[in-house]
């Protein structure tokens, strides 16, 4: 059993940095689609540097730097030239799933030593939540980490004020004199990075390889937890965490030869994640309260 | 007068193409692809065999591929462009090219067209495959001797005929050494999403199993019995790099001695569909013995599985059908009985059952 709630938690990992990095430039008021190719942008990144430099830890790096770098380009058009976010967000998946098959083919056939686990002294010890909680590698601590950083930074700083000022009324904060561009240009940035991290997740740790288009879709699931999540922190850790049990208790339920079909438990996460659309947009004033009011809107400051 | 003068340059050029066809032009082969070479996969073995057709013809032969094609009917524009390009013998390769193909064959009667691993035909449309299920048989030898646990954990993708003869066939090479061990399987419902193959795997161990098997296309799940410590078996291509210490072997597809005999029948006029009044005895679909499907050195065992997977790969070799009789479903009905033998088109129309030793019901 703990075995099965370990892998639950690590293939949530992935879905926490996507889905946290893509709140917070939500929250700034920029819907970036193109969650899935900055991913992939990650993720071959920090497979290449790993396996050139030998160093998983340079990898994360490299693929945190890609997935911003990724995240500049699609900033570039939708801030800089004012382009529909979603055209736009939709245009940058396909580009980095084109790009990272490109830079992948002479990466593809290779294998590496992914990322070691870090036994914490003590704590690690201790039966079944050592295992589960104290002895993972550096990335499923860094991810929570983030998601405490992202909740803090929101809810209790001033940071956390202008960006959601600004992802909230871009004209107020616009006449307040802060900078939407500015501020809009570093949350997608974070968001990116954070995508990338989530990328990286994948070649560095569960799947110690490159291959085209592994990330296989978990960047629209990072979409939908950030809905699913109502655009909190903390419940996009939760969130995550659902969404990977109910993955895992699907093929566990296969292996123990319960009769729901495997189609109807794949569908599961999607499936919650209208449920929860629906009981959000029934309460206007929940939905107001936590839905960024100018999410996706393009921002003049002329007018 | 100026139409007849363009008229009669074409002409000009139409004669001297001509010629020039009839001394060095190479023979045009097209091919279409699934996804991209870069898979280590599926596309992967057909691009190694595009590479040996290259090699084997040298100039005589000009081989072009398009990447990436989705299947459905968004496939038929690819394969007329081929076609149109002056592709002589277009090879279409996944099952869901089946009906594109059969369409466009139609429109274009003096091409030849090679669909793998479907079942329909027409006037100048074949049919390959590769007995990716004798591999698979050896698999359940060396996987019954091996385990410990008597318990074996199996990744699949799809249930179509294909699986299920993979499932059945390593079922009865695994109850051929050990009638005490079971598999249990579990649906991915994709080709290739390693993320998900290697959270099955994990799934698989943390139920019990020491050995994997899978019928999807990523090392993913050789990765994840690698660092747990557990063996598995590789798919398609030789898949040891990712798992030196975890593979028991890997089922490689060769493609090449497929693509090169047909090429050379349609060269010296001896190809045909194969169509004749058995259907299923038209389909090029050739195993161990003729190297179509060629298994991986025998690593990470004792000496004595060794012998047995190197017997059992002999005994296929030798001709063996492997479904035959004694054996019942996994609900205690017999199938077969002793001396009854499968013939191919019962293996496409009739298994819809596990075998003995196969936990669990096929979905749908």
């Amino acid at each position: 059993m703990e075995q099965l709630i370990l892998t639950v938690i690590l293939t949530s990992v992935p879905l926490i940095f996507a889905a946290s990095g893509e709140l917070i430039a939500e929250r700034s008021g920029v819907l970036n689609l193109g969650v899935e190719g900055m991913m992939l942008m990650g993720a071959v990144s920090a497979f290449a540097i790993a396996m050139g430099t030998g160093s998983p830890i340079l990898g994360m790096f490299a693929g945190a730097f890609a997935g911003a770098l990724t995240a500049g380009i699609f900033a570039f058009f939708t801030l800089g030239l004012a382009t529909n976010q979603v055209a736009t967000g939709l245009a940058l998946t396909i580009f980095g799933t084109g790009l990272s098959g490109l830079i992948g083919a002479p990466l593809v056939g290779h294998a590496i030593d992914g990322l070691p686990q870090i036994h914490i002294p003590m704590l690690s010890d201790i039966p079944i939540l050592g295992m589960l909680l104290f002895q993972h590698d550096i990335m499923v601590y860094l991810a929570v980490i983030m998601v405490g950083l992202c909740a803090w930074v929101l809810n209790a700083t001033r940071v956390g004020l202008i960006i959601r000022a600004v992802g909230d009324n871009h004209d107020s904060a616009h006449a307040l004199g802060y900078s939407v561009l500015g501020v809009r240009l570093l949350a997608v940035m974070f968001g990116g990075m954070m995508a990338g991290l989530g990328g990286a997740y994948l070649p560095l740790v569960l799947t110690p390889h490159w291959a085209e288009g592994m990330t296989a879709g978990r960047g629209w699931i990072a979409l939908a937890l950030v809905v699913f999540a109502s655009w909190r922190p903390w419940r996009v850790l939760g969130g995550a965490l659902v969404f990977g049990g109910i993955t895992i208790m699907q093929l566990a339920g296969q292996a123990r030869g319960w009769t729901i079909p495997s189609q109807f438990l794949s569908m599961l996460p999607y499936l919650a994640t209208i449920i929860v659309l629906v009981l959000i947009s029934r309460n206007r004033e929940f939905a107001l309260a936590n839905s960024p009011a100018c999410l996706g809107r393009i921002f003049h400051a002329g007018k | 007068m100026k139409k007849f003068f363009t008229t009669m340059v074409a002409g000009a050029f139409a004669a001297v193409s001509g010629i020039s066809a009839a001394v060095a032009d190479p023979v045009k082969v097209g091919f279409v692809y699934l996804t991209n070479p870069g898979d280590h996969g599926w596309t992967y073995a057909h691009e190694v065999a595009r590479l040996d057709v290259n090699k084997h013809f040298g100039d005589k032969v000009e081989t072009t591929y398009v990447e990436n094609v989705p299947e459905g009917p968004d496939a038929a524009r690819v394969i007329r462009e081929l076609a149109r390009q002056g592709n002589e013998i277009i090879f279409t390769t996944s099952f869901g090219y089946m009906d594109p193909t059969l369409k466009v064959s139609k429109e274009f009667p003096d091409l030849k067209f090679e669909h793998i691993t479907g079942y329909k035909r027409s006037g100048n449309m074949a049919t390959g495959n590769i007995r990716f299920y004798e591999g698979r048989y050896v698999q359940g030898v060396v996987a019954g001797m091996m385990t410990k646990s008597n318990k074996i954990g199996y990744l699949a993708s799809f249930p179509i005929p294909e699986v299920i003869q993979g499932i059945n066939a390593f079922a009865l090479g695994m109850r051929s050494v050990n009638p005490d061990a079971e598999m249990s399987i579990i649906w991915v419902n994709s080709w290739y999403d390693p993320v998900k193959e290697a959270d099955a795997a994990k799934v698989h161990i943390a139920e019990g199993a020491d050995i994997l098997a899978q019928h999807t296309d990523s090392p993913a799940m050789l990765q994840t019995a690698e660092k747990a410590g557990v063996h598995g078996f590789g798919q398609s291509s030789d898949m040891k790099a990712f798992a030196p210490k975890a593979q028991l072997f890997s089922s490689v597809n060769n493609w090449a001695p497929y693509y090169i005999s047909k090429i050379e029948q349609m060269m010296d006029g001896s190809w045909s569909t194969g169509d004749g009044p058995d259907h299923w005895a038209g389909n090029t679909w050739l195993g161990m013995a003729d190297d179509y499907l060629v298994l991986t050195e025998f690593e990470n065992m004792p000496a004595d599985v060794k012998a047995a997977a190197e017997a059992a790969e002999a005994k296929i070799r030798g001709g063996y059908n492997i479904f035959t009789g004694p054996f019942s479903d996994n609900q205690g009905n017999v199938i077969l009985k002793a001396g009854e033998a499968y013939h191919d088109g019962n293996l496409w129309n009739d298994m819809n059952y596990y075998v003995e030793g196969v936990n669990g019901k096929i979905p749908g």
